[in-house]
């Protein structure tokens, strides 16, 4: 199958890893993945801080960048969603109504990695190994958005060598919410303390997610305290293999002190 | 122009520029049941309702053995008087007051409705259920039911039910769940709530 | 020209009740964070709540279809909201009640102690009421002479402990029973100071402090959870009693009612009886709900008078996308279940409308610039959508809202500039380099530069990557 990548601007800009992990993985498994240039945001973080004017030539450049493919993935919950539930909303609202229905078009295209594997591809078994002890926090917009439900897990079981082990209070948001964690800083720590405090109490010492922006903001928290416990795109454990070095070591977090 | 002008042009007004497209409810929620007795009964007892199952003849005993002899109650006029025990001193409300009303150690009703997958009666106003008041003031409320009064859900008990009538749903005695939001049993109506459900 | 001008939707006056907060949200969240017993006591009851709500909605099979049906009787109580008021109106009138209409708070205010005056009576007693608390109601009563009891145990809480409401359902819910002894014994007179914080022993002295009051006042003003337009029935729902006192003993009752509580049929609190004890108390049904349709002859008060008030609903209708607020039953399951809400409690929110209702109501009633902060105090994490018995999309509310609100100038400048340079793929490519050299050279540590610094200072910013996905895609 030709699946079109949408890296999402956090994944190309600050976690390249992530995306790569996602081209490695669809190539292992016999599919032809493409990257259309022209990408750049989706815009959702205009949307969410109240600038859909200045969002809808994001929103347009995006319609336009993917409308020709007939499927396209995102290592991204949150960036799904957006395209999915807001995307034709903005378009709708600028008065835009050939824009809307492309939009909605190109929505029903494009899938978040965990759906694109399970649902369309049809495996839970990548063939992939990662010998660690890992949880996996469902992100906000990937669980209540796109209700992508026990997938990621389902993958993950499959997974040789991973121990993987529940996450307490999994569904509370970990206190992100891209604007939120700026505009309402002590807030977004309080929240962030809590889903710490549960990651740790799990005894891994990998957490995982399907959203490289919930992970950084976890994975900062983490790096802050020391707590040697690393967070890792769900991507790269399912792009791991025992031929692929050692698993999840590139995609460390490297912090500066 | 009247507030009332102001308020339903300022509606109309908001209402012009969308011009809102009819709306089809979808009743496609469970209307019936199947009528479970003993539903009831679990659910009554789960909100800490006492429930007696007895035959109607029984009414009387099962009454005195629930009120301590010497007992005053307040009855609404059109309660059979069957029901009452010679153990206890029964006032018929023809006008009491509510210091009376206040001052008894309970209160006989009947019913109108019952629903037995929330633990509900419903009071209606009714001669043998009487005035809201005489099941507000005592503390001790006992509510006769006859199994032909109940129905398995809310959409049933609505259908049985008149609006005309001054209507109040008990589900349980008396509680409150504003202390750390647990509920507990026992505010400004009744503290103990006695269900007779005939046979 | 001025009739219709007059005619137009209009947002709630300032400067009477309380939807309007004195700092913004982040500023009072932060002094609401360092109270860690606040914290302790409001997570103790939501999750308490969370639990019971969710086992007793499991137990329908026909939730969802519940839920759908809530929703769309609300929207059609909207679309045809004007024609349903007229009709209730006549209902409530043909059996004895008065109807009176408020444009707003002052109006309502007004009406009331004017009602209550007019009955000689220096002392109303009251049931719990969303409505008289977003517009003062106790405060212009005090004004005017009129002695205000609150009769619900949490209002009475907070009434004693001279404090304000915190949450919709349980306005003391960030008082734990210790404190809410303390209260008791230090307002109340002649308690027993060997009064114990068993919650059924401080109940119980709620039910000796207010018997007396309630035999003995002439007068009750109360909310409305629901009124029906056909037959001119009002509902209240309840737990302690209180309510049922205040509906029964006084001779003069007034019910004010924000104008969207109106539902069409008899036949439709089928559908809200099922939904509002479930998700609000966790209930399968509250203790008691009372109904009545004007006066009943020989039962009740024989005075009634319905206020309807409006008090900046018509905006909110007037926004096609913003008026779904408008269905919300006043259950909290909302802010028993955002993550925001259990951590900052409600005062932060400003508004008598706290947690992620708050949020999208509050800045509608008032206009946004009034309640800027508060579409932003959300993280968007959804939570609060899943929960709402009649289905009220709150992220996409805020998100909507958001747009509407003021922005401040460095940030309307910064977010041009960047969807400027996201939309062209060149500048776009420079500016992720310019990032990476600019981290890489010049800023060493762990923080970034403001406005962004509230992030980094409890969290670590990783390095950016040596080379970017598109970069390494062009090498491949």
């Amino acid at each position: 199958m030709r699946i079109a990548l949408f890296v999402t601007c956090l994944a190309d800009t600050m976690f390249p890893q992530a995306a790569k992990a996602t081209v490695r993985l669809l190539e292992r498994l016999g599919h032809e993945v493409v990257f259309p240039t022209g990408q750049t945001c989706c815009g959702q973080m205009h949307i969410n801080t109240g600038y859909q004017q200045e969002a809808l030539p994001l929103v347009r450049r995006h319609v336009r960048t993917f409308d020709p493919y007939d499927v396209v993935v995102a290592p991204s919950g949150s960036c799904v969603g957006s395209v999915r539930h807001q995307h034709a909303m903005v378009a709708r609202r600028a008065g835009d109504e050939g824009l809307a229905s492309r939009a909605e078009s190109v929505a029903e295209r494009t899938y978040e990695l965990s759906e694109l594997l399970v649902d369309v591809l049809g495996v839970t078994d990548v063939g992939a190994y990662y010998p660690h002890r890992v949880t996996y926090h469902p992100t906000c917009h990937s669980l209540r958005m796109l209700r992508v439900g026990d997938r990621p897990l389902r993958l993950l079981r499959e997974v040789r060598g991973l121990d993987l082990v529940e996450l307490p209070a999994a569904e509370q948001c970990c206190g992100f919410g891209g604007t939120f964690a700026v505009k309402n800083a002590d807030t977004s720590t309080a929240m962030l303390a809590d889903k710490m405090r549960h990651v740790l109490a799990t005894g891994a010492d990998v957490c995982t997610a399907g959203d490289s922006s919930c992970l950084m903001h976890i994975g900062g928290g983490l790096a802050r305290l020391r707590t040697g416990v690393r967070t890792v795109h769900l991507a790269e454990i399912l792009a791991a293999t025992e031929q692929s070095g050692i698993p999840g070591e590139p995609s460390e977090l490297v912090v500066r002190s | 122009m009247s507030s009332r002008d102001l308020v339903l042009g300022r509606l109309r007004a908001a209402l012009a520029a969308g011009d809102p497209a009819p709306v089809e409810v979808p009743r496609d929620y469970r209307s019936e049941g199947t009528l479970d007795l003993d539903r009831l009964v679990e659910r009554l007892t789960d909100y800490r309702a006492h429930v007696h199952r007895v035959p109607e003849a029984a009414v009387a005993d099962t009454i005195a053995d629930i009120l301590p002899a010497g007992a005053t109650i307040v009855v609404p006029p059109g309660l059979p008087p069957a029901w009452l025990p010679s153990t206890v001193t029964a006032l018929v409300d023809e006008g009491l007051d509510n210091g009376r009303i206040g001052a008894a150690d309970g209160v006989v009703t009947g019913a109108a409705v019952a629903v037995a997958e929330t633990g509900t009666v419903v009071l209606d106003g009714s001669p043998d259920q009487g005035r809201r008041v005489l099941s507000l003031l005592p503390d001790r409320h006992v509510c006769v039911l006859r199994a032909d009064q109940v129905v398995a859900t809310v959409p049933q008990a609505l259908a049985r039910l008149s609006p005309h009538r001054p209507l109040t749903w008990i589900s349980g005695p008396s509680a409150t769940s504003d202390i750390e939001l647990n509920r507990v049993e026992g505010v400004h109506g009744p503290r103990n709530l006695h269900i007779i459900l005939l046979l | 020209m001025t009739q219709t001008f007059l005619g137009m939707p209009a947002t709630a006056p300032p400067g009477v009740g309380h939807l309007r907060g004195e700092e913004p949200f982040p500023v009072a969240a932060r002094r609401a964070l360092a109270d860690s017993q606040l914290r302790r006591n409001v997570g103790h009851a939501t999750t308490t709540i969370r639990a019971k709500s969710g086992a007793v909605i499991g137990e329908l099979p026909d939730w969802e279809h519940l839920r759908a049906a809530g929703s769309a009787i609300k929207a059609d109580v909207l679309a045809r909201l004007p024609e349903l008021l007229e009709q209730l109106e006549a209902k409530v009138t043909q059996a004895g009640g008065v109807v009176h209409w408020a444009a707003d708070a002052n109006e309502a205010n007004r009406i009331v102690t004017d009602l209550v005056s007019a009955t000689g009576s220096d002392r109303v007693i009251k049931v719990k009421s969303m409505a008289t608390q977003e517009i003062g109601l106790n405060e212009a009563l005090a004004d005017a002479g009129i002695e205000p009891v609150e009769t619900d145990l949490a209002e009475l809480i907070v009434q004693l402990g001279d404090d304000r409401p915190s949450h919709i359902l349980v306005p003391a819910i960030h008082r734990n029973r210790a404190e809410i002894r303390e209260i008791f014994l230090r307002a109340m007179p002649g308690v027993d100071p060997a009064l114990t914080d068993e919650p059924a022993a401080l109940a119980a002295v709620a039910r000796r402090y207010l018997r007396q009051t309630f035999l003995s006042t002439k007068v009750a003003v109360s909310g409305a959870n629901f009124a029906v337009a056909e037959t001119g029935t009002l509902a209240v729902v309840e737990s302690e009693g209180n309510g049922r006192m205040c509906l029964t003993l006084p001779e003069t009752l007034i019910t004010v009612m924000g104008i969207e509580k109106v539902v069409p049929t008899w036949r439709d609190l089928e559908v809200f009886l099922q939904l509002l004890p479930r998700a609000s108390t966790g209930e399968r049904m509250n203790p008691y709900t009372s109904m009545w349709t004007g006066v009943t002859p020989g039962d009740g008060p024989q005075a009634f008078h319905l206020v309807l008030l409006d008090n900046g609903r018509s905006a909110v209708l007037a926004d096609e996308v913003g008026r779904q607020a408008l269905h919300c039953i006043r259950c909290s399951a909302c802010l028993n279940v955002c993550p925001v809400y259990e951590r900052t409690g409600g005062h932060a929110y400003g508004s008598v409308y706290p947690g992620p209702i708050g949020a999208v109501l509050s800045p509608q009633l008032t206009g946004v610039a009034d309640n800027a902060s508060l579409p932003y105090a959300s993280s968007l994490c959804g939570a609060c959508y899943d929960a709402c018995p009649v289905k009220i999309n709150i992220p996409e509310l805020l998100v909507h809202l958001r747009d509407q609100v003021p922005h401040p100038r460095g940030e309307s400048v910064a977010m041009a500039a960047a969807a400027y340079t996201m939309d062209r793929p060149r500048l776009y490519e420079a500016a992720q380099r310019a990032a990476r050299l600019s981290r890489l050279a010049g800023r060493r540590g762990r923080g970034l530069p403001p406005p962004l610094n509230g992030w980094t200072a409890s969290r670590d910013l990783p390095d950016p990557p040596a080379q970017t996905f598109r970069d390494w895609w062009a090498e491949r």
